[in-house]
């Protein structure tokens, strides 16, 4: 017997002879099988029972009703609220991927002191007390030193709500006039509300019932005022929709006739169509001369004579120069004129993009001119004044001398002084003062930024950037690592907006007076404090009477207070709205002559304007510089979030790669710049205004006027997570402000630039 | 011819005779004998040992009396395990439902005492292992099985209503189910409608009970029915 070679060759294939007789290789197959499909990372719904939240939306001026799924305590799904008011079970894109907001990457887990130098990410982890000593501490050297005016906050929360209005009672309390919101468009349309109609007021638009809709520029499917109601108001739009804009936006594609017209020459054009409007007679009697002042020539109270709108109009603003302005043509703004008019119930409406931006008085007056004109103001299908939500009835802050003093000084933005006294806040006259003044002169030393991302929201970062870097101290309130946050020196982070109270007043655009509530949908995640809490505990760790001002124990407490009785409904609903609410009529003008004013009856009243002049609009940047062959816009899209929190992982999956590949950012441009330029589709350019340079590659657009470059908004951000940090160029980077003679408001709507082959 | 030609005889002629000698020296026996060896080692392998390699038994949290339970609730089934207004199924109980009865210890069961005191006092739930829990790429619907087509709760899951004690959960340590989805039985031979929930049992049911054979590319039941 002798055991070799063939015997362990034999003893090997009875072994696979064997195994293949057992289930070994079968059930392995099998089991691989099924593990290929069991990799960690691979989403599994949750399951379990499905309750339903309802919420209001914070991302934008919207101000949506949201119903929130929950699976147990998880949040799974944002869907729009059934019945609500502004978008009835419709939601956004930003909207629906709000999730990743609340469980993503980008949130602050607890406070945050900075520790390395500023903007270099290096922070050590505090407690909540060590935060709040930290920031009174730094606050109370003000008040020692006597300047509590060198406070300023910025906040991003809705206006007349009552966190920016707790943020507001402590600048107040502490002694400071320096607040301001974001800017937005609805700053430039109240300041013209305020003049034609005298009051304070916000602008309300009945698209619903109106049948022609011309939008000056306004992105009625692009984010403009409440998106999703705007969306759903151009889906039911029975009549026409007429874009002027010199890009083919969304908008312009989906309606019924695209204008495309030189860049900012809007108010123009609205002129134009007056002139039209009254040679043809096609204006309303009745409004004008029942309801009107201004209209016709009058005499002054020195006996002068003196212009009134007709005049001017007629003068100046005949169809031909119109169209030499504008580059159209005088057929053109004859015919869009009549059919405007002979509408039954038209509207114009303004604002530029998503209207983000506060842009020029003129234009807002030329406009809302053109809609008086035809009897469209005050009423059905009209553009409102709505009032403005007055529902915080809070005792006035106990102020103490020191308080007294500081907040008796003049805004560092200059708004409400003799030189702009229409103006409620001017941000980019706020950083030019910090940015520009000497190192012994900063009239800033402390800083509070809230439910706002300056650093990336405010035009010409860079200005941003060297006002903030003169400011001593800086304290972020934001749930997100965003652009602001990693420039600050502490974090307070805020419960993010899935985690927390809020009442949401207001929504842009819409003419209906709507409170809605953020309700908290999940228990805070992290070490987070609401923000009102916050302000309201650094309030009382500040002593003195700003403690006082802060009776109460919690924001809860404070905002229960506020509604009163009305804060069940307003709980248990999600939203409150005085449906009897109606058109205000022609008898509700509160100007000094009691009418609708075209031109103003207050003697010396200060507009900065020349008094032959109806409109006079600055111009932009770089104009006359030879160098700057071309204009550069921005533009918003509704896939784009460019509000104070940037798109979400998911968002930035739905960007076009004719906007954004990889990290590349795409500008617009015709084929014939394109041509002049030297560059093909796709190529890699320069793009340089006055206020900087940036890489870009070129996407040829038969849809944008020849000599104009079109960047997005909303990208280039350097906070946050990886799927938006380093993702394009920021268009805040090379846009800069431009102050409006009349109201001194940021009038930019681009800037002069050129683009080079790289 | 060539020289190659006369090697190959030769290298031929040699292998025949080593042959001759391993017939003589009865070597033949040996091979058979060493693949019979590694027959029954793999054999002996595939059958006992990789089953118990394989599958890890684990504990349930402790221990469950399903008789019990059934003698005390009206509805059966479907008086703990029962369907959601909008026609989701609750699955196993959650702790909410039991701490009706069990606030304070009920008898005097060790496993009773531990739910009291480990789960109930501590509001904390009980991390059940379920022995029907599918691959996470099936999408089962008990509505669409328990209420359209009224199939009873024992044609899946055995006779587990009449169980007075749980299992051991034998998990699979490649896929991490419980071993009842392939079956007791390694080779997948069942008795019961209930002994194996594999796909094919699945579809075999389908099959037998008219559902429609809907898929054009294999005229059989569509995926998309169940993988989502």
């Amino acid at each position: 017997m002798k055991i070799d070679r063939r015997s362990f060759l034999s003893l090997g294939i009875g072994a696979g002879a064997g195994i293949a007789l057992t289930p070994l290789p079968w059930k392995l197959a099998d089991d691989s099988s099924i593990w290929t499909q069991m990799w960690p990372w691979t989403p599994v719904p949750a399951r379990g029972e499905a309750t339903y939240v309802n919420s209001a939306c914070s991302l934008c001026p919207g101000s949506c009703g949201i119903s929130v799924r929950k699976i147990d305590e998880r949040a799974v799904k944002i869907e729009g609220m059934e019945g609500h008011p502004v978008n009835d079970g419709g939601v956004c894109p930003i909207g629906i991927a709000g999730l990743q907001l609340l469980y993503g990457q980008t949130r602050v887990k607890t406070p945050l002191k900075r520790v390395g130098k500023r903007g270099e990410g290096k922070w050590q982890k505090i407690s909540w007390d060590e935060a709040i000593s930290e920031v009174s501490s730094n606050l109370a050297e003000l008040r020692k030193s006597g300047n509590p005016q060198s406070l300023a906050c910025i906040s991003g929360s809705g206006r007349y709500g009552t966190v920016s209005g707790l943020f507001q009672r402590f600048m107040t309390a502490f002694g400071s006039p320096n607040f301001m919101s974001v800017p937005s468009f609805v700053d430039g349309y109240s300041m013209a509300l305020k003049q034609m109609h005298g009051i304070d007021s916000i602008p309300g638009f009945d698209f619903e019932n109106s049948d022609f809709i011309l939008s000056f520029g306004s992105g009625i499917i692009d984010g403009w005022g409440a998106p999703v109601r705007m969306f759903k108001a151009n889906a039911n739009m029975k009549g026409k929709i007429v874009q002027i804009e010199p890009r083919l936006s969304n908008t312009a594609a989906k309606a019924d006739k695209w204008i495309p017209i030189k860049p900012g020459t809007e108010a123009a054009l609205a002129l134009g169509l007056a002139h039209v409007i009254i040679k043809k007679s096609l204006y309303n009697k009745d409004f004008i001369s029942k309801h009107s002042f201004g209209f016709d020539d009058m005499t002054g109270t020195d006996g002068k004579k003196v212009k009134g709108f007709k005049s001017l109009v007629m003068e100046k603003y005949t169809p031909a120069s119109v169209a030499r302005i504008t580059d159209t043509s005088a057929e053109m703004i004859e015919e869009l004129a009549v059919s405007f008019a002979k509408a039954s119930s038209p509207l114009a409406v303004c604002g530029r993009g998503k209207g983000t931006a506060q842009g020029s008085l003129d234009e807002y007056i030329a406009v809302h001119a053109l809609n008086a004109l035809l009897g469209r103001v005050n009423t059905k299908g009209g553009v409102w004044a709505v009032e403005q939500p007055n529902y915080i009835s809070w005792p006035y802050p106990d102020m103490d001398k020191i308080a007294e003093k500081g907040f008796a000084s003049a805004r560092i933005d200059g708004a409400g002084t003799d030189e702009f006294p229409l103006a409620g806040q001017l941000a980019h006259r706020f950083v030019n003062a910090v940015a520009d003044a000497g190192r012994k002169e900063i009239p800033v030393e402390a800083l509070l930024i809230e439910g706002a991302n300056p650093l990336h929201q405010f035009s010409d970062t860079k200005a941003v950037k060297k006002a903030f870097s003169k400011i001593k101290f800086i304290a972020s309130f934001s749930s997100y690592m965003d652009d602001s946050a990693q420039f600050a020196d502490i974090i307070l982070p805020n419960h993010c907006y899935l985690e927390r109270y809020e009442d949401i007043p207001a929504p842009a655009g819409l003419q209906k007076p709507v409170i809605g509530i953020s309700r908290p949908v999940v228990a805070p995640k992290y070490n987070t404090l609401h923000s009102g809490d916050a302000i309201i505990r650094i309030a009382k760790a500040l002593g003195d009477k700003i403690e006082s001002s802060f009776s109460w124990d919690s924001y809860e407490a404070c905002l229960q207070a506020t509604f009163r009785e009305a804060w069940s409904k307003l709980d248990s609903v999600g939203f409150l709205i005085n449906q009897k609410y109606g058109a205000p009529g022609w008898d509700q003008f509160e100007t000094e002559s009691k009418l609708f004013e075209f031109i103003s009856s207050a003697d010396g009243a200060k507009t900065g304007r020349d008094k032959d002049e109806i409109v006079n609009i600055a111009d932009i940047e770089g104009k006359g510089d030879k160098k700057y062959n071309l204009t550069l816009i921005s533009y918003d899209s509704i896939r784009l979030a460019s509000g104070s929190v940037g798109n979400t992982p998911f968002m930035i999956k739905a960007v076009a790669d004719t906007i954004l590949k990889e990290n590349d950012i795409f500008v617009e441009i015709n084929p014939k710049t394109a041509k002049d330029a030297g560059v093909k589709e796709g190529a890699k350019a320069v793009l340089t205004t006055p206020k900087g340079s940036a890489n870009v590659r070129v996407h040829l657009f038969e849809g944008i006027v020849p000599g104009v470059i079109a960047m997005p908004r909303g990208l280039g951000h350097t906070g946050d997570d990886k799927y938006l940090s380093g993702k394009g160029v920021n268009v805040h980077d090379l846009i800069g402000p431009v102050e409006d003679p009349a109201s001194g408001l940021d009038a930019a709507w681009g800037i002069r630039a050129k683009l080079a082959k790289a | 011819m060539s020289t190659q030609d006369d090697k190959a005889e030769a290298v031929s002629g040699e292998a025949v005779e080593s042959c001759k000698t391993c017939k003589d020296d009865g070597s033949g026996g040996v091979v058979f004998l060493f693949f019979i060896i590694g027959l029954m080692i793999s054999l002996v392998f595939g059958w006992v040992v990789f089953p118990k390699i394989l599958y890890s038994g684990k504990k349930q949290p402790f221990d469950f009396n399903h008789v019990v339970h059934n003698e005390v609730v009206d509805d059966g089934c479907e008086s703990c395990h029962f369907f959601r207004d909008d026609g989701t199924y609750a699955g196993v109980p959650k702790l909410a439902q039991c701490v009706d009865c069990h606030e304070e210890v009920q008898g005097e069961t060790e496993d009773e005492a531990i739910f009291v005191r480990d789960y109930v006092s501590k509001n904390r739930e009980v991390p059940w292992l379920i022995y029907s829990k599918q691959p996470d790429c099936v999408f089962f619907s008990h509505v669409a099985h328990v209420k359209t087509a009224g199939m009873d709760c024992v044609t899946c899951h055995g006779d587990i209503g009449e169980s007075t004690s749980l299992k051991v959960y034998e998990k699979n340590i490649i896929t991490g189910y419980s071993r009842d989805i392939w079956g007791k039985n390694m080779i997948g031979l069942k008795k019961n409608t209930y002994d194996r929930m594999k796909m094919d049992d699945c579809a075999e049911c389908h099959v037998k009970e008219g559902v429609k054979q809907s898929s054009v590319q294999t005229k059989k039941g569509a995926c998309f029915v169940c993988h989502k």
